[in-house]
């Protein structure tokens, strides 16, 4: 596969400083979505969706079903027309253009595949349909099928590869048309869980050697997070937060964002301070100063990953939460989760124990947090 | 262990079941082809065969070949307008948002529960109706009425949605519509269309009601069959009836070689 011609954009992937949507940012975008809505009879797809994705990134919309990701998705690809609003590609408007038409392939949940084609058939189908000539189109092949590893089944037909073979086969496929846009939808889905793993760093590795601008729907926040260069996380047919993996993971902007994302404790409470980009939160498990904006006497909640949650007396900074009592505890490998009722909260806290801090039920733990890991949740 | 009868035996009534069953079913065929090669002018017991001499009398019966012309003209032509217009209809209806889907869908499948009779006599009023004269152009029309519906059943029915989405990858990989047909859905369904094609012509080849009725001077063979015997029974009927059960026969045995033997490999 030629990297040539995707050069333009190859510089922003993995680069921070893409985090924020700037406005005044006016070079051209790869997909602009402006206030896309789709309703399907009474029920409300997406609801009024503005989304700027950047030439050559790898972003993943990240949502449960019925989030309007695969909608989305559909609508980029061109199979869904928009009830309201405009799809821009490269500066184009493509809200009308018909699939085959546009500078975007997909690879689709089930492959897809021509069942009645050899490989390089099927990798080869979208330079035909583009009138290029055979001795062109086998070299280009050729490239593809080596890109992907499995240059040796050209000849084969479709029943006679597994799985993860056939998903190479059709990104292959997808990429060969070197299209402006490479959409994915939940590729990784039907694979088993370590071939899935495996799959997600040869997508990476194989989007950052061709440059392309991948969109990749998922509703596996590790996945997500693996791979992604942008998350947006979606819910209910809007955005309830992007930007880089680290951002949204530490410090999300929604509640949804903050549950949905791994594992959250939420605590409520109320502001009682506001002043210079900080506020103070009293709640039922003490009174916290932490970063963020919000008007005195607004309803609030904090929410506390189960890692930032203490079960030893820090750094100085950590704040006591009280003593709360093990109920249930599992081993992850990596560590222990165990969950804990603490006495003045009213829901159970997560708590992320050291792999070997074997604590069984009935335990009582001294909990300890360090504001810093606090994020004021204000929607 | 001496009280148990043999297996040969405990499977007895079930073996008497099936001769039986068989009998009843290939008895006729059988007879009417033994009888075909009967040396004697009549095709009644005793067998004094076998002989060649009435196969030859029908092949060398120049309105018997010409009917037999007819026959293999209206199945090929009927059986391919009706595998042709089926598809269509199918593929409209599996994957457009036509409006009264449902109703069309009936209306196109509803000729399989009417009689041969009712259908035939339509057929005859609305073409004198028409002005239309009885040919063989008529008699294939009634041929794809009866046809139309079953391709239709054969070709919607392996229309899955899977296969819709392989549509979708080819146009989104910049197929045009014709392109989307050509390359990709006739190739996946061909064992449908092949075996709604080849039975339309075992249907047509030996249907003798609708090909009676709407003809006059071009008749298929089951018609001049059907003339013969109005002159009673003769070895030539046999023979010439053996020859048509051989031909359908032949077209089945097709048929499950090529469609159903690759489905299972």
């Amino acid at each position: 596969m030629s990297t040539g011609g995707m050069s333009t954009g190859g510089m922003s992937t993995g680069d921070m400083s893409t985090e924020d949507m700037s406005t005044e940012d006016m070079s051209t975008a790869a997909v602009e979505i402006d206030r896309v809505t789709k309703r399907f009879d009474e029920t409300l797809a997406l609801d009024a969706i503005t989304l700027r994705i950047e030439e050559g990134s790898f972003v993943v919309l990240l949502g449960p079903s019925g989030s309007g990701k695969t909608t989305l998705l559909n609508i980029l690809g061109g199979f869904l027309e928009p009830t309201d609003g405009r799809v821009l590609i490269k500066g184009a408007d493509v809200t009308y253009v018909p699939p085959a038409k546009r500078p975007t392939t997909t690879v689709f949940q089930d492959y897809a595949l021509f069942p009645h084609m050899t490989i390089a058939g099927n990798v080869g189908f979208g330079l035909a349909m583009r009138g290029i000539a055979k001795p062109e189109r086998h070299l280009r092949v050729e490239t593809a099928l080596q890109m992907v590893g499995l240059a040796h089944t050209s000849a084969r037909k479709v029943h006679q590869l597994s799985g993860g073979q056939k998903q190479r086969i059709a990104l292959a496929r997808a990429l060969v048309v070197e299209p402006a846009v490479l959409l994915l939808d939940e590729p990784l889905g039907a694979l088993d869980l370590k071939l899935g793993r495996q799959m997600q760093e040869e997508l990476k590795a194989i989007q950052k050697r061709v440059g392309t601008t991948f969109v990749h729907v998922t509703h596996d926040q590790d996945e997500a997070m693996a791979i992604a260069d942008t998350i947006v996380v979606m819910n209910e047919g809007r955005i309830e937060d992007q930007g880089p993996p680290e951002r949204v993971y530490l410090r999300p902007k929604t509640r949804f964002a903050a549950d949905f994302m791994g594992d959250s404790n939420f605590i409520d409470g109320r502001v009682t301070g506001a002043a210079g980009g900080r506020v103070t939160v009293d709640t039922a498990l003490g009174r916290f100063a932490v970063e963020g904006v919000a008007e005195v006497g607004q309803a609030v909640a904090l929410s506390v990953r189960p890692e930032h949650v203490q079960a030893i007396e820090g750094s100085g900074a950590a704040q006591p939460l009280g003593t709360a009592r093990v109920l249930e505890s599992g081993f992850f490998g990596t560590h222990h989760q165990c969950t804990a009722a603490l006495d003045k909260a009213e829901r159970p806290f997560k708590v992320r124990l050291p792999q070997k801090e074997n604590v069984g039920p009935g335990a009582n733990l001294a909990l300890f947090v360090d504001p810093a890991d606090l994020v004021l949740l204000t929607g | 262990m001496a009280a148990r009868l043999p297996r040969p035996l405990r499977n007895l009534p079930a073996i008497v079941y099936v001769a039986v069953i068989y009998g009843f079913i290939f008895l006729p065929v059988a007879v009417l082809v033994l009888f075909s090669f009967q040396e004697s002018r009549v095709p009644i017991p005793p067998f004094n065969g076998p002989s060649l001499k009435w196969y030859a009398a029908v092949f060398s019966d120049s309105r018997m070949m010409d009917a037999l012309t007819n026959s293999i003209l209206v199945a090929l032509v009927s059986s391919l307008v009706s595998v042709v217009l089926g598809f269509l209809a199918a593929f409209a209806l599996a994957r457009q948002r036509v409006p009264m889907a449902g109703l069309i869908q009936g209306f196109l499948t509803a000729p399989l529960t009417v009689s041969y009779l009712i259908i035939a006599m339509g057929l005859l009023i609305t073409f004198n109706a028409v002005g239309m004269p009885k040919s063989l152009m008529t008699i294939g029309i009634g041929h794809v009425v009866i046809n139309l519906p079953l391709c239709f059943a054969i070709i919607y029915s392996q229309m899955g949605e899977h296969q819709a989405n392989i549509e979708r990858a080819a146009r989104d990989l910049g197929a045009a519509e014709w392109q989307v047909l050509l390359l990709v859905t006739v190739p996946i369904l061909w064992p449908a269309l092949f075996a709604s094609f080849f039975l339309s012509i075992t249907f047509s080849w030996d249907e003798f009601i609708i090909a009676f009725m709407v003809s006059r001077f071009e008749v298929t063979l089951p018609v001049e069959i059907w003339s013969m015997l109005r002159s009673g029974l003769n070895p030539k009927t046999n023979a010439v009836g053996s020859f048509v059960f051989l031909i359908s026969i032949a077209i089945v045995l097709v048929l499950d070689l090529i469609v159903f033997r690759r489905r299972k490999a």
